[in-house]
């Protein structure tokens, strides 16, 4: 089983999310520059937060014309697991492999907190581990966040089961109190129809130690790893 | 001043628009034997402003205590270096950038923080943390008292909202560029008084980590070795931004000065950082400086005066973002995101491919020579020809006149009067905790990336100190943790230089040590007026004399910083702001303690290392205080006496109180008083309040919110009360058991038996949480 993190100039979660996984999870995992269309036989490809070239014309639109980026579309629609986490949700959203898009916050302003977010979807390689309506504690850190789409495509998402955390109150209400962004339907992070690609604006990867404030993070990971570990088993 | 040809005939009239003396102007010819083109005359104004020579700072800066047996590299390189065990080591400093902050603030902020970042990788340290100490003019009439005028009208609204304008975009520019470059911005303060309204204060500090061997310096060394520019282009912002707009104070026209302003972009920045430490594990860099103030001056002749060698380049090879730049512009640019590195001759390659690798522009430029020759070249014409040693080393130094103030005409009339007992506090107990320095400081906060590199153990509010763990010290599960705070009071040192500035170094080591780490080393930022003015001159000498008996006393030796004059405006110099970063280490980084009560139950302990009586007039010292200011309308009188044996007495205990583990919290007592130290306790902790009652052979106003120093709040389990108070009297420190930790959310401070206050925490939470952000955001 190994782990990929791209890094594309700008990214700065990169290490975090390197750290969660070699060091944390102790899974095999190493980076993948943006220039390279090597995905080196990963099983797993994330896609890191960050200001990838420095955020100009919109969050990850530029990202998503790099080298790197042809591969990971054809990782994906081969049925490959990707996860892009708050930059990497706005890359995804970009490249067209997630619907929507994000927008300025809705008080205009960056916001880094910890923030609720509920589980709202069970059967995804990104939220296995988890229960349903389980209230995760993880932190947001974005000025882009507010998740936009129309009418039908919420609905799609809706009727689909694809959205998969919403932000939430603590204790769990899904209310405008909870949403720190504006973000429509609350929504946190989504997956695609096919369940193999997910993004999500909270950063999971720095809440993996009571230490530093929630280790509520881990269970995101751990559905992943659960997902490759199930797989393998499927194909051997 | 327009720009300038090469051809243009330097006279004595145009060295002083640059800003050079008549006498300065002699000297630039005697170590020339000539007089100088316009070019060198802008390369001697710059290395020779107040604010790259230190002119007028020099002669006290050396009474500063800098030595110490951690201290790896002290003041003079781009940062100061700590040993902090393991083989590792800290590089911090702080870094003013008040001026550019006034004139344009969004890209005066980002640009200090861009400038103190690049001082700790150039070093080869990976930066782990930013703090930054900024001070506002008053941005609500409540408190706005000008301590430096007998009958200070109160400021007007227009200025109001200007100070408001100005915090919005400087708030935005530290946390724009921290977020972007993937910095975690953990701490610092934030403080308003009238003085700071047209030249608010923009202190940042970074702190980074490296091996011990791994650390650069910038000396030029090996005689024809490559010298390599590498980064953005230079273009022609920022010109003169050291000598006209750092080194002059303001005046009506200064929004003029805008264009002096450098542009900040932190994504290059960040390209920058992971490019220099790449290229420099390739172990082909021999030397390296960014260019900070004066650019390409500044590094060129700065590396080969350390080096003891002379440098050749030529400014044609120079990447330019404009056309038509002159040798002028191009040496004098401020343009951002820049280095100048020296290569081992024949592997500039292996540098030049680091840097192609990260889209970043790197161009050899020249030459380390022999002789001590700067010269500088353009498509290999002389532009200029400069000693670099003279230049670097050699410029003026001043020991300007000094003169203490004309004290003001002070009567008991002026201070404060205590309320008579039984008086209802608890109203002026939340305009206190409303008021904006008292406040949360969430809203800004909020604006900042605090968790990103995942070691932030402790951000903004939770410790007295921001904590971050340091993952490469990880020995069996147990990692080491740097604790970090900054300080400074302005108003005290208004007051009393001197011992306003010892108070500083005092609450900054305290800070530190409550949150469990030992005070290691200290770096300033020393904020100050006109130091052609003999009264701000004798501010500053009191302070550095106030900075060193304190920093003796703690042991905490200086290794670096700045020095900032010409904070004036129309002829009125801002409060003398010394601002004191301290550092300190926690041996195990998961025992540090936190400001937030733990468990209903627990005891509250206050510990106070003075003795009571400190021999100042209560009312006196009491004047000087943010209640005073707040709800008296009054500021005068003395800061509190200091006591430096209590302050490092209490600093011991605290750090042997987190080594033993036998406290919840901890929370020293500042601003505010023990009433807010005690409140803010319980808004920490979601849900606890606290019940505390004691006598005090003083006014009510004075109990709950004197700011002497040496004391803090600390609250223990009962099972590991007797442990406390043993380590408390090892330590020579009174321990005082005040009352306990309640599940009842409500604040009860009892004094004498009687309530002084009573309050559902609620209602004094609501005032201290969201009052900054009341003020600040219209809807």
């Amino acid at each position: 089983m190994k782990f990929g993190v791209v890094v594309f100039p700008g990214s700065n979660c990169d290490h975090d999310a390197f750290y969660a996984i070699g060091n944390i999870l102790h899974k095999q995992v190493e980076f993948i520059w943006h220039q390279s269309q090597d995905l080196a036989n990963c099983d797993a490809i994330i896609l890191p937060g960050g200001f990838s070239y420095g955020d100009y014309l919109r969050t990850g639109a530029i990202a998503r014309f790099s080298p790197v980026m042809k591969s990971v579309e054809k990782f994906a629609k081969s049925g490959g697991m990707a996860l892009g986490i708050c930059n990497g949700f706005q890359t995804l959203c970009e490249a067209g492999l997630l619907p929507g898009a994000m927008m300025r916050n809705s008080g205009l302003r960056f916001i880094c907190r910890h923030v609720n977010i509920r589980v709202e979807q069970t059967d995804t390689p990104f939220t296995n581990a988890a229960r349903k309506g389980q209230v995760l504690k993880v932190p947001i850190a974005h000025s882009d966040g507010n998740y936009t789409a129309d009418e039908a495509t919420l609905a799609e998402l809706e009727k689909n089961h694809q959205i998969l955390f919403r932000y939430t109150t603590p204790n769990g209400s899904d209310d405008a109190a909870g949403n720190p962004n504006g973000s429509m339907h609350n929504i946190a992070g989504i997956c695609n129809r096919e369940r193999n690609v997910a993004g999500l604006m909270p950063h999971p990867e720095r809440a993996m130690e009571s230490a530093l404030d929630s280790a509520d993070g881990l269970v995101i990971f751990k559905s992943m790893v659960e997902a490759l570990v199930g797989a393998a088993k499927a194909t051997a | 001043m327009a720009t300038a040809a090469t051809e243009i005939k330097v006279t004595p009239e145009i060295a002083a628009e640059h800003g050079v003396t008549a006498e300065e102007y002699a000297r630039i010819q005697k170590i020339l034997g000539r007089d100088p083109n316009i070019t060198e005359l802008g390369i001697f104004s710059v290395m020779w402003s107040e604010h790259c020579s230190y002119k007028s700072s020099k002669v006290h800066l050396k009474r500063l205590p800098t030595r110490g047996k951690l201290v790896v590299q002290g003041p003079g390189e781009n940062a100061g270096v700590v040993d902090i065990g393991d083989g590792l080591v800290a590089a911090f400093k702080i870094e003013s950038h008040n001026h550019p902050s006034y004139v344009e603030p969004f890209q005066g902020a980002t640009t200090g923080v861009g400038g103190i970042l690049r001082d700790i990788f150039t070093m080869g340290a990976r930066p782990i943390a930013v703090l930054d100490s900024l001070r506002f003019g008053s941005i609500t009439t409540e408190g706005d008292v000008d301590a430096r005028f007998t009958n200070a009208t109160k400021t007007d609204p227009v200025t109001i909202a200007a100070n408001r304008r100005i915090l919005d975009g400087v708030i935005r520019g530290v946390g724009h560029y921290g977020n972007c470059f993937g910095v975690p911005t953990v701490g610092g303060e934030v403080g308003f008084e009238p003085c700071y309204s047209q030249n608010p204060l923009v202190n940042a500090l970074a702190l980074g980590i490296a091996r011990k061997e791994e650390i650069f310096l910038a000396k030029a060394k090996g005689i024809g070795n490559p010298v390599i520019y590498v980064g953005a282009k230079t273009g022609r912002d920022g010109i003169h931004g050291a000598s006209l707009l750092a080194s002059a104070e303001f005046t009506e026209e200064s929004q003029q000065k805008r264009p002096n302003v450098q542009v900040g972009d932190p994504f290059v920045e960040k390209l920058l950082l992971e490019a220099c430490l790449e290229a420099m594990r390739t172990g082909a860099v021999v030397a390296i400086q960014d260019m900070g103030a004066a650019g390409l001056t500044c590094s060129t002749v700065e590396m080969a005066s350390r080096g003891g060698t002379g440098i050749e380049i030529d400014l044609a090879k120079v990447p330019q973002r404009e056309t038509g730049m002159t040798p002028y512009e191009i040496m004098l640019s401020e343009s951002q995101e820049r280095m100048l590195l020296v290569a081992e001759k024949g592997r500039e390659r292996e540098v030049l491919d680091v840097f192609k690798k990260w889209g970043l522009d790197a161009v050899v430029v020249g030459t380390v020579t022999a002789g001590g020759l700067a010269v500088v070249k353009n498509h290999g014409a002389v532009a200029a020809q400069i000693p670099a040693h003279p230049l670097a080393e050699e410029g003026p130094v001043y020991n300007r006149p000094l003169a203490a103030p004309a004290s003001r005409a002070e009567s008991e009339k002026d201070w404060f009067r205590f309320a008579p007992e039984g008086s209802n506090l608890a109203e002026n107990f939340k305009k206190l905790l409303a008021s904006p320095t008292i406040a949360s400081k969430r809203w800004i906060t909020e604006q900042y990336d605090t968790s990103v590199r995942t070691n932030t153990l402790a951000g903004p509010g939770a410790s007295d100190a921001a904590i971050v763990r340091i993952k490469e010290s990880e020995k069996n599960g147990v990692m080491r943790g740097l604790a970090l705070a900054t300080d400074g009071n302005g108003r005290w040192c208004q007051l009393n230089p001197r011992v306003g500035a010892m108070h500083a170094v005092a609450e900054a080591a305290r800070n530190v040590a409550t949150s469990g780490a030992r005070p290691i080393a200290a770096t300033n930022c020393l904020n100050f007026g006109s130091p052609e003015k003999p009264e701000v001159m004798w501010q500053f000498s009191q302070a550095i004399d106030g900075i060193g008996e304190a920093c003796t006393a703690l042991g905490t030796p200086i290794t670096g910083g700045n020095v900032s004059f010409y904070n004036e405006t129309l002829g009125k110099s801002i409060y003398p702001t010394p601002v004191i970063g301290i550092l300190g280490i926690l041996d195990d980084a998961s025992k540090a303690l936190k400001v937030a009560f733990r468990n209903a139950g627990d005891i509250i302990i206050l510990l106070d290392a003075a003795d009571s009586s400190s021999g100042l007039d209560a009312r006196r010292e009491f004047s000087s205080s943010e209640y005073s200011k707040t709800i008296g309308g009054i500021v005068a009188g003395e800061p509190p006496a200091i006591d430096l044996a209590a302050e490092k007495r209490l600093i011991d205990c605290l750090v042997a109180l987190a080594a033993a583990g036998s406290a919840q919290s901890a929370h020293d007592i500042s601003d505010g008083g023990l009433a807010v130290t005690l409140a803010e306790s319980c808004f920490a902790a979601n849900g606890l309040g606290a019940s505390a009652a004691f006598n005090e052979n003083s006014s009510a106003e004075y109990a709950l919110f004197s700011e002497r120093g040496a004391r803090a709040i600390v609250s223990a389990s009962p099972t590991n009360l007797a442990a406390v108070l043993a380590t408390a009297r090892q330590y020579n420190v009174n321990a005082i058991e005040l009352g306990n930790v309640t599940r009842e959310a409500a604040l009860r401070i009892e004094l004498k038996g009687h309530a002084a206050i009573d309050s559902p925490l609620d209602v004094v939470r609501d005032a201290w949480a969201n009052s900054l952000e009341r003020t600040l955001v219209t809807r």
